[in-house]
């Protein structure tokens, strides 16, 4: 079959994509695409994460028919136009939330989706927000910095326009 | 980073004229390419035209092969190989140093999941059908599944020198040795998942000379490079390695998974073969960490002195060798923990089973020892009334001590001073805040409890673990070096094969360039096989050993700068020094500017390092230098248990650690966050468990690990009391804080309900005795 939706901004289409297949094997297999991560397949980890019709869900559980015609947005999609960093990605960064970085997309995507609702999280928010999406080399700690200082960084408005 | 302690005069004081040199915390040269979704993992490659590859696994953990049928396989349209032993085109076995495991079972599987065949297709899904399809009759054998009836000889031998893959002993003084007081105990761990998020994945592209090039997440390009061609019946220089982005890899990437596979289909078909293992088949397709059974006894005298500690100590290998010999020596020369003893006699096996092969995993031998021997001192201060922290510190092994090995401790050793200052971090408030927050609660929002039947227990635990490869290994890296003027500026390219696996070895190359040449623009190039071996990235080693290697080559590329310098400046190559890009003499007056000196030559070098030698322990005695270095790490943990539901909150965790020199304060840190991360998870979650030698739970949903819910806030405390042996006084620092996290956390479990709790992981059922 061939599906055709909105990724990043873009209209985009893949062809000959079997019924099994799902929204995270098209895009990283078919689009050029492979920001969103494939860690379990299977809904347990987060690092598929990405935005459909702006809200977060796991790409690896949606099947790639039921995002015709909608608008999705992956990790490759959280910069400006202008190239700059997200201040959650470059918040990652700085605060060394980043190691071997296969959760990252996953969780950028997660925290983007909670400093942009709320810009003064609790810790608890925060753990909340985030347990969908597991990390194997952090232990977290620095992703709850990286998350404190994106929050700081983010003013709502600002993002309610991107 | 809470305290610093100063390094020692012999450690060469570094230039500061550069930003992002050691001692700094630089961004990662990686991490924009990271939060971009842009750095390419080994699951992320693309070639034109490639082909999926899919394994055919045993269902079985002990059979005779008696058949294989591929016909309807090859008919699936799609499908252009289907590959047995047969199409192994050289030696079909491989081991990272005891080579003994088929690429593709010949007549015989010896665990479940074991590789019997291939397929390559046009899509991934084809080639999970075709594989459904191949036909493999099997007569099933009774499998050998119990680690101490393996160690005595009982079973039929797996191997053709039998069952056992090492006992080794360690006596020392008295082995009959007495004491005024005694306590026994027998403790058990369960088999751990390394659980590193990057399924094993990888590119193997046939090239025209008939070789092939593979592009892969592993630990150690080298080794595989070597296993790969032994296989593939190639020379070396046709199996050229790139390392692809690795997501993690914590011991489980150390042996190989899919290397020889993918160059076996990508050379049968003549086109680029891509395999990316999903979770399920990620449980089989690396080894885990040794399950093991550990009977101690501890004697001591009134007032807390250990007397003697014998220990056996059983290791499940699983079918094949992998790293058995090696962990089997760190649990029985670090067997009795970082304590004091005259009197020592350990026996340790490592075995061969039907259950899932075990090797490398953070810490190996060091975490299944720890959890014996300090259940052991917490036994041993409760019957002697004493508080855990002081008869650790009366106990304490410190530098000028001998090893149960006869090794002296040559650097520091500050095993009292870490549980010192842990007894000294800010506690969490004894009462709670009312009204309470479920999510503190054991069970958290699954609404299980508002404090009622809570109880907190505070535990404490110490660890000891060998730094880099141990036992006469050659274990050295090769650094190479190319410094040119670019676009008018100085710049270095540095070049090593020592795999980056997240640590951040990649920022930490360029940190030691920074400091060493002056030069603040470094790029690392891509890690691959046409530099020479960086050896593992495990053990802790690379910081060592790369990190040795880089400085190495830099004072060489230094040499030779002075040496243009003196040429072109009419100046003496002596008293030069190199500071921001410009030459300068002794009293720091600039000279010239790098860029001039170096005009359009390019200086480039290669070095090897090697740190000191060690040697094998003798088999009877243990006694020998087996260790380059220790580490040491210490944790306070802090829970709330649930006694009614036995479900444990781990509130706060805390960990003090000596890593000599702190090279990138940042990272150090989120090592010890992720390794105490790693020894919770092992303490109260993760178990793959094993049945008649069936693995019942291998996927995320089964097979839990840590989430952001279940790791409490952490205090670290790192200092930094320099080793006279290492570059720049660094210890290793990667492996220590798993260590001691588990015993710790079980240690608070244990004060919080007083239950023996001799296995890990705790489950609530051990709580609540139900
Ligand atoms: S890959 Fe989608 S949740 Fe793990
Ligand atoms: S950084 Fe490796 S899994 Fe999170």
């Amino acid at each position: 079959m061939r599906v055709t939706f909105t990724v990043n901004g873009e209209q985009r289409e893949a062809d000959d994509v079997w019924e099994g297949e799902s929204l995270l094997y098209v895009l990283r297999e078919r689009l050029g695409l492979p920001g969103s991560k494939n860690a379990c397949e299977q809904g347990e980890c987060g690092s598929c994460t990405v935005y459909l019709d702006d809200v977060p869900v796991c790409a690896c559980l949606v099947a790639a028919g039921q995002v015709q015609g909608r608008e999705v947005r992956t990790v490759e999609g959280l910069a400006g136009d202008d190239e700059q960093l997200d201040p959650v990605q470059e918040a990652f960064v700085a605060a060394g939330a980043v190691q071997c970085g296969f959760c990252t997309p996953g969780l950028l995507v997660a925290a983007h989706d909670l400093v942009r609702r709320n810009n003064q999280p609790s810790d608890a928010e925060i753990r909340e927000a985030l347990a969908g999406n597991l990390c194997r080399c952090t232990g977290y700690e620095k992703i709850m910095d990286a998350v404190r200082l994106a929050a700081a960084r983010v003013t709502p408005s600002t993002e309610d326009s991107k | 980073m809470t305290q610093r302690t100063s390094a020692r005069d012999s450690v060469r004081e570094l230039s500061t004229a550069v930003t992002g040199g050691i001692g700094e915390s630089p961004r990662r040269p990686d991490g924009t390419l990271k939060v971009r979704g842009e750095f390419a993992y080994s699951s992320d490659l693309w070639h034109e035209d490639m082909l999926w590859g899919a394994t055919l696994r045993s269902p079985h953990p002990h059979a005779r092969i008696l058949s294989i049928d591929l016909t309807e396989a090859l008919r699936t349209p799609g499908v252009y190989a289907v590959l047995t032993h047969e199409d192994v085109p050289g030696e079909n076995i491989y081991g990272l140093e005891h080579p003994d495991q088929p690429v593709l079972a010949v007549d015989r599987v010896r665990y479940q999941g074991e590789s019997v065949a291939l397929v390559a297709a046009d899509h991934p899904e084809t080639a999970r059908r075709a594989v459904a399809r191949i036909k493999v009759e099997y007569a099933e054998l009774p499998p050998v599944t119990d680690m101490v009836a393996a160690a005595k000889g009982e079973g039929p031998p797996l191997h053709p020198d039998g069952n056992v893959v090492r006992h080794l002993k360690i006596r020392r003084g008295d082995p009959e040795a007495t004491a005024d007081v005694m306590v026994v105990g027998e403790y058990e761990i369960g088999m751990q998942d390394q659980a590193f998020l990057g399924p094993e994945s990888g590119l193997a592209v046939p090239a025209e000379d008939g070789g092939v090039d593979l592009y892969v997440a592993t630990q150690w390009l080298h080794v595989d490079q070597k296993q790969v061609a032994n296989a593939l019946g190639l020379p070396l220089e046709k199996v050229r390695l790139t390392l692809a982005g690795v997501g993690g890899a914590f011991g489980g990437r150390e042996d190989l998974s899919m290397q020889v596979h993918a160059c076996m289909l990508a050379l049968h078909t003549g086109k680029p073969v891509k395999m990316v293992y999903n979770r399920e088949e990620s449980f089989f397709g690396h080894v885990h960490r040794h399950p093991a059974k550990l009977y101690y006894e501890h004697g001591a005298t009134k007032d807390g002195r250990l007397v003697y500690v014998r220990a056996k100590i059983y290791l499940d290998g699983g079918a094949y060798t992998s790293s058995t010999p090696a962990v089997v020596a760190n649990a029985a020369t670090l067997g009795v923990g970082p304590y004091r003893v005259d009197n020592v006699a350990v026996d340790c096996w490592g075995v061969y089973t039907n259950n899932p092969p075990c090797g490398a995993m953070r810490g190996f031998g060091a975490v299944q020892a720890a959890f014996g021997y300090e259940s052991q001192m917490d036994k041993l201060a409760e019957r002697l009334g004493m508080d855990p922290v002081e008869i650790r510190v009366h106990n304490a092994i410190a530098e000028g001590d001998t090893m149960p090995t006869g090794q002296v401790i040559d650097s520091p050793a500050p095993v009292a001073e870490l549980m010192r200052r842990l007894r000294r971090l800010p506690m969490p408030p004894e009462n709670r805040e009312e009204p309470v927050d479920i999510r503190d609660m054991p069970g958290g929002v699954s609404n299980t409890t508002h404090g009622e039947g809570v109880v907190r227990g505070v535990g404490y635990a110490v660890g000891i673990k060998n730094i880099c490869f141990s036992e006469g290994f050659d274990d050295y890296s090769t650094a190479r070096l190319r410094v040119q003027t670019v676009g008018g500026e100085p710049a270095a390219l540095v070049h090593t094969a020592a795999a980056e696996v997240g640590q951040g070895l990649v920022t930490v190359k360029q940190q030691v360039v920074r400091s060493e040449l002056g030069i603040e623009r470094v790029t690392v190039a891509p890690m691959d096989t046409t530099v020479g071996n960086g050896g593992s990235t495990s053990a802790s080693r690379q910081t060592y050993v790369t990190g040795g290697a880089v400085r190495k080559v830099c004072q060489t590329v230094r040499q030779r700068i002075f040496e243009l310098a003196a040429r072109k400046l009419g100046h003496g190559p002596d008293g030069l020094e190199l500071a921001g890009g410009k030459v300068v003499d002794a009293s720091g007056v600039v000279l010239a500017d790098l860029v001039d000196v170096l005009g359009d030559d390019v200086v480039e070098e290669t070095e090897v390092y090697r740190h000191r030698p060690t040697y094998r322990v003798d088999s009877e005695t243990g006694q020998g230098n087996a260790h380059v270095q220790y580490g040491f790490a210490a944790h306070r943990a802090i829970v709330d248990v649930d006694t009614e539901l036995g479900l444990v909150k781990v509130v706060q965790l805390d960990c003090v650690q000596d890593v000599g020199k702190a090279m990138n304060p940042q990272a150090v840190v989120g090592q010890i966050h992720g390794g105490s991360a790693q020894g919770l998870g092992l303490a109260v979650m993760e178990e793959i468990q094993v049945v008649d030698g069936k693995v019942r739970n291998p996927s995320f949903t089964d097979y839990l690990i840590p989430t952001i819910l279940d790791m409490p806030p952490m205090t670290v405390d790192v200092l930094e009391l320099a080793d006279p042996h290492a570059p720049y006084g660094l210890r290793g620092v990667g492996e220590p804080p798993t260590i001691s996290s588990t015993p710790a956390i079980v240690a608070a479990i244990r004060a919080a309900t007083g239950n023996a709790l001799p296995r890990v992981p705790v489950r609530p059922e051990h709580i609540t005795g139900t």
